[in-house]
């Protein structure tokens, strides 16, 4: 019969489904033989973590919502039901307010792990774009789901963050209460919170469906950064991958397990358990953790639209990286230089965090100045100038040949004849 | 390389570790060893009674505990009847058969009685100031338990040159030192049953331990819960890697 499947599930039930609609057949090429290189390391593990992440975020936040209600009278003490008298509440609001943290804690080192081993250039530059659009979705859910409780800090982080689009020129102030729907922040902006924290993780499920299948297209990145050079560099992804990622959720899940139940608060701040008070401002306006680098690169411009420029920026960067690293070498590895000024990058990030903690005063103006300086000068003009500059070390020739030499380099010709066939 | 690696996840770990810990120019209270720190913390059942028996009769003359359920007793040791005894000594509002407002004497799934009945009222027997409600203050202050203890022992006299304002007292752990709230305990206030020591420091320790109580009704259960699961992830992470090694052990990586 014209376009069914041949498959070669040997199940008679399965076979009839896979001849129709072959989805066995897709997973045992996507997920099963998908030739994956052989010589990942622990940092390979987090694309999967933050898929499981994404999931327990979605199953939590689903009971979550059965149970809370979006009205600012309501809000709070809804969530304190939850926490009280709905069955295992509180385990579901723990596990999902600390599930943020992990997502980003995961993702962080997922895209540190991107820049580290040049993850984003030719031919992947699109399956980094998409991440980085993940990136704002995420973001975006994030800062409405903080709003939900109607804390303080949900209502006074949700009024400073929505008065950024107030710097727009002209447009602006309209802008700022079309957000709202209102004059201010209020019922009508927690309702379309509501919604949109819904609706968005559904919209991030997408598209981190087109992140995969375009890593699917051109293969995975390695820790060399040297393509695949045949099947003696690869390993079927099940069961080795399967199995390292096991590994990785275990420790992943161990430490999420000791954030909910050991120390679920250790991220809120006290004042989101204040009932939202639009009378009374918090002594300090403070954003979750995750965004405090953001928030330091913010309030590091003296000027509202310039700063809010820059925080866009800094995420705007990040979508040509692919263009702005001129050199031809993925890996840091190979990248003395790079590999130096990735570690200065990462520095400079976590002095903004701890500056975005800070009221901006004394030393901390100083340095978030410094680092946001760094910032920009490190993709902007470091990066292009090293791609010309650096001398990169010698690349391996392939990475089963670099799997069999300790050092890393290359083999004299004919000392790694031994071939890998067996796998 | 790894070292590199190992040293950009530390220093990420190093930034999460130091956010919440922003600096507070508050005075920090006194740590005090609480039954329910650490992983394995229970309810002192005898302090938290004790400490009911203060919110009773002391702070419940201004503190609501709105989200709170006289039923929530039964969690530091309470028994059925003594529950609905302790129920049945406070009028709720209700609404009468005529449709009148009128009271009854609580039940034990009723909330906790608010002393007053909106803010107006709150502020108006209480010199403007609105006393908060304690249903979750434990998670609502820096510091916690600990803050709770410091402000009801943080009473004194104000160093020299420094100028209270009208109605207000001075309180070394209150943020800026002046807070509306008159000291509410004094040495020998409330007498408890069991004989225990009735001192403003002990009182204190009982009511932090009952709003601890009342702010995470499910700590135990929580911490209980939250053992065996990192037992079983230590267990089954253990022969996932043991699984991965055998899986990987024919292969050069």
């Amino acid at each position: 019969m014209a376009g069914l499947h041949k498959s070669e599930v040997a199940n008679p039930v399965l076979n009839w489904i896979d001849t129709r609609l072959p989805v066995i057949t897709m997973i045992q090429k996507e997920y099963g033989v998908f030739p994956t290189p052989k010589n990942f390391n622990y940092f390979w593990n987090f694309g999967a973590l933050a898929m499981v992440n994404l999931a327990i975020m979605i199953a939590t936040g689903v009971f979550l919502a059965m149970n809370y209600t979006a009205h600012t009278t309501m809000a709070f003490d809804s969530v304190e039901r939850i926490m009280r008298d709905v069955n295992y509440g509180w385990l579901i609001r723990y596990v999902h307010a600390n599930g943020a943290t992990m997502f980003f804690v995961v993702v962080y080192i997922h895209i540190f792990r991107g820049m580290y081993y040049g993850s984003y250039k030719k031919p992947r530059e699109l399956l980094w774009m998409i991440g980085v659009v993940i990136l704002l979705l995420m973001m975006a859910t994030a800062f409405m789901g903080y709003v939900l409780p109607w804390g303080q800090m949900s209502y006074w982080g949700a009024t400073v963050i929505t008065n950024l689009f107030s710097a727009i020129p002209v447009v602006g102030e309209s802008v700022v209460q079309w957000l709202w729907g209102g004059f201010s922040v209020d019922n009508p902006t927690l309702n379309r919170f509501f919604s949109l924290h819904y609706l968005l993780p559904f919209v991030l499920t997408g598209v981190i469906f087109l992140h995969v299948a375009a890593l699917h297209v051109t293969g995975s990145n390695n820790p060399l950064g040297i393509e695949v050079k045949g099947p003696q560099d690869t390993l079927p992804f099940h069961p080795y991958y399967t199995m390292k990622d096991s590994v990785g959720i275990c420790v992943y899940l161990l430490v999420f397990a000791a954030l909910v139940f050991f120390a679920p608060n250790f991220f809120i701040a006290p004042d989101n358990y204040i009932p939202a008070n639009p009378l009374s401002t918090p002594a300090e306006i403070v954003p979750e953790w995750y965004f405090l680098p953001f928030y330091a690169i913010l309030r590091s411009v003296p000027n509202k639209l310039g700063g809010v420029c820059m925080m866009f920026g800094a995420i705007a960067v990040l979508f040509i990286l692919p263009w702005l690293d001129t050199s031809p070498v993925r890996s840091c590895k190979f990248r003395p230089i790079y590999r130096i000024l990735m570690g200065v990058l990462v520095v400079s990030l976590v002095v903004l965090g701890m500056v975005g903690a800070h009221r901006p005063e004394g030393i901390w103006v100083a340095l978030g100045r410094l680092c946001t300086a760094y910032y920009f000068l490190h993709f902007l003009v470091l990066l292009p100038i090293l791609g010309k500059l650096e001398k990169p070390l010698p690349l391996p020739e392939s990475i089963s040949r670099a799997v069999l030499s300790v050092g890393g380099g290359p083999l004299p010709r004919g000392a790694a004849a031994k071939p890998m066939e067996k796998i | 390389m790894r070292g590199m690696s190992l040293a950009a996840v530390g220093a990420l770990f190093g930034l999460l570790v130091a956010v919440p810990a922003m600096a507070q120019e508050n005075t920090p209270p006194p740590e005090v060893k609480w039954s329910f720190n650490g992983p394995f913390g229970t309810f002192d059942r005898a302090a938290a009674q004790r400490g009911y028996q203060i919110y009773h009769e002391v702070c419940s003359n201004c503190h609501s505990l709105k989200e709170a359920y006289y039923r929530d007793l039964s969690g530091i040791g309470l028994s059925p009847t003594q529950i609905a005894a302790t129920a049945a000594s406070v009028n709720v509002p209700t609404i009468s058969d005529d449709g009148e407002p009128a009271e009854r004497p609580a039940l034990p799934a009723d909330h906790f009685r608010s002393p007053f009945p909106n803010e107006k009222a709150a502020r108006a027997a209480n010199n403007g100031a609105l006393p908060p409600d304690l249903s979750v203050i434990e998670k609502a202050r820096e510091g916690g338990a600990d803050y709770i203890h410091g402000i009801l022992t943080g009473y004194g006299d104000p160093p020299a040159g420094m100028k209270i304002g009208a109605g207000l007292y001075y309180n070394k752990y209150f943020p800026g030192h002046q807070i509306a709230m008159p000291q509410p305990l004094h040495d020998g206030q409330v007498t408890f049953a069991d004989g225990a020591p009735n001192n403003i420091d002990e009182m204190a320790k009982d009511v932090a331990t009952y709003l601890t109580y009342i702010s995470e009704p499910e700590l135990e259960q929580r911490k209980r819960l939250g053992v065996k699961m990192v037992l079983f992830l230590a267990i089954l992470g253990g022969l996932t890697y043991a699984v991965k090694r055998k899986v990987w052990a024919d292969v050069e990586h």
